[in-house]
């Protein structure tokens, strides 16, 4: 397989999965290891960078998880196949500005990929649509384990998997779910839900990682902490805080219909009118008329059926996405008219919105 | 007058106090402007206190100033720079920079989730392979020739164990 056949490939977030459900619209596990007696890829020159991909790409080759899977060196990527592979989560912006000997292994159903020489030997990713917790640990926790019998990972008996960076001990594990809460962004309640998780020693990011802007009204949050706990630990206590957070955005959900429920009906109405007819769409903007119509679904003003569609195309109208259906250089307004194209032909067939007053039918 | 407070990043006088209550744990940062700035402090959703916190637990009095890692050659300075470390080995070189560390950025200060126990256990049959052997080579060249023949005998049962621990399992 190669990156342009992995692109146009179905995949768990733009097709295939059945997890799909409201507010979670992924979640990711990842785990931080390290070859023991090997500087770490920031402190080490490039051929022992080299050596270590070459080390880890084999060991990933023999496991189970990685049986058809893609491989690719950094260097080989161009620009546009990372920033693809950045919106579609399967590799970090840092991988993608790093030097020699980083890269990558994705599976064909892209829902492990192993950054190799990024801040650490290994990052290992699995992603699932939907709120899977659970499934993410037990599939990851299987590979990490794989792994191990091939490799020597960096181990201390007292603070567990040493990794480049002191916030990432222990565990070695970040464990995150994407959430869509447009209702708490509406409501000017997502502050508090900040300051809140903060002190549950959790952390809130936009969509794209640390310092991304939450267009769309989607928020990352995941384990601030790794050292002290243990993986299952962790997992139940992030799930419990999602729980309580899809719990507030529901009650948000409810009041708004309860106090305003025009006001709120117009909104989705008229993201559907702009999504039929517009002809210049910037990113941003797109994401915040996609983030009201899969609103729409939880409140049953569409049929449940459109999901699939509206997270689909989360991913393909992102700037890399759009840029890869022709073959010449796009300008960033060029790139807003076929959005905009794109979204036109799409919505064109997209079920009618019936509203009734309570929200539901 | 007290004097002013200072930026805990870099020498300028703080303006922005921030204080934190992460699992009951109290944290307090003390910035200037521009590193608040920098750091995105003023937007809750896209800062990190744990790497602030990283870099303000560094000070200067600490006893690993000058110490080198054997292993890869990497100093506190280089830490400061980059808040990372060089190696697995630099967390024994510098344990008394980390282990302050560990309570402020941590829920606990020892690990308490999986190990790789197929790693350890082949690390273990490693470290006791080359033990018999440097033996068994002590034992010929003092012609100790029971040893030798007991050192070898063990070494055998030990690789056999090695070679079935480290047949991938397909």
């Amino acid at each position: 397989m190669t990156i342009t056949s992995l692109l146009s490939t179905p995949s768990e977030l733009t097709d295939t999965a059945s997890s799909k459900c409201p507010i979670v619209l992924m979640t990711r596990i990842r785990l931080a290891r390290n070859l023991a007696g090997r500087s770490f890829p920031g402190w080490s020159r490039e051929a022992q960078r080299a050596e270590v991909l070459e080390v880890c790409r084999e060991a990933l080759a023999d496991t189970a998880p990685m049986k058809r899977s893609i491989k690719a060196a950094v260097s080989e990527l161009t620009d546009l196949q990372k920033q693809i592979l950045v919106e579609r989560h399967l590799i970090s912006r840092e991988l993608s500005g790093s030097k020699d000997g980083a890269g990558v292994v994705i599976n064909k159903d892209q829902t492990v990929s192993v950054m190799i020489n990024e801040e650490d030997h290994l990052r290992i990713q699995v992603l699932r649509a939907g709120f899977q917790l659970k499934k993410a640990w037990s599939v990851i926790n299987a590979l990490d384990s794989e792994l191990e019998e091939r490799l020597d990972y960096a181990y201390s008996p007292k603070l567990g998997y040493l990794t480049a960076c002191p916030t990432n001990l222990g565990t070695g594990m970040r464990a995150s779910a994407m959430m869509h809460l447009p209702a708490l962004v509406i409501s000017g309640q997502m502050e508090k839900v900040v300051r809140a998780v903060n002190q549950l020693g959790m952390v809130v990011r936009g969509l794209f990682g640390e310092g991304s802007d939450a267009s769309g009204s989607i928020f990352q949050i995941s384990n601030q902490t790794t050292l002290g706990e243990s993986e299952e630990e962790i997992i139940k206590r992030l799930g419990s805080v999602l729980e309580s957070i899809i719990e507030h955005e529901l009650n948000a959900r409810a009041k708004l219909l309860e106090t305003d429920a025009p006001k709120l009906h117009d909104k989705i109405g008229r993201a559907y009118g702009i999504l039929q007819n517009s002809h210049l769409l910037t990113s941003t903007e797109a994401m915040n008329l996609l983030s009201l119509l899969r609103l729409g679904i939880d409140l049953n003003v569409f049929p449940e059926a459109c999901r699939t569609v509206i997270d689909r195309l989360f991913i393909e109208a992102q700037p890399g996405h759009i840029q890869n259906t022709v073959q010449h250089d796009l300008e960033s307004v060029q790139r807003d008219v076929l959005r905009a194209d794109k979204l036109r032909m799409e919505f064109a067939t997209f079920a009618k919105p019936t509203f009734t007053i309570n929200g539901q039918n | 007058m007290a004097s002013p407070l200072k930026c805990d990043l870099c020498s300028n006088q703080a303006t922005v106090h921030l204080t934190q209550i992460v699992n009951n744990k109290v944290h307090k940062v003390d910035l200037c402007e521009s590193c608040a700035q920098a750091k995105g402090v003023t937007d809750p959703s896209g800062f990190s206190l744990a790497d602030l916190l990283l870099k303000a637990s560094l000070n200067p009095d600490n006893t690993t100033v000058g110490v080198r890692c054997e292993q890869c050659g990497f100093t506190q300075n280089d830490f400061k720079k980059h808040g990372r470390f060089g190696c697995p080995q630099c967390y024994e070189t510098f344990s008394s920079l980390v282990e302050p560390m560990l309570d402020n950025m941590h829920k606990g200060t020892a690990h308490t989730g999986k190990v790789p126990q197929k790693s350890l256990e082949r690390k273990t049959l490693h470290d006791r392979l080359g033990e018999l052997e440097s033996n068994l080579g002590d034992a010929v060249k003092t012609e100790r020739f029971e040893d030798a023949a007991r050192f070898r005998d063990e070494i055998q049962q030990l690789k056999q164990a090695f070679e079935q621990h480290s047949k991938p399992a397909r």
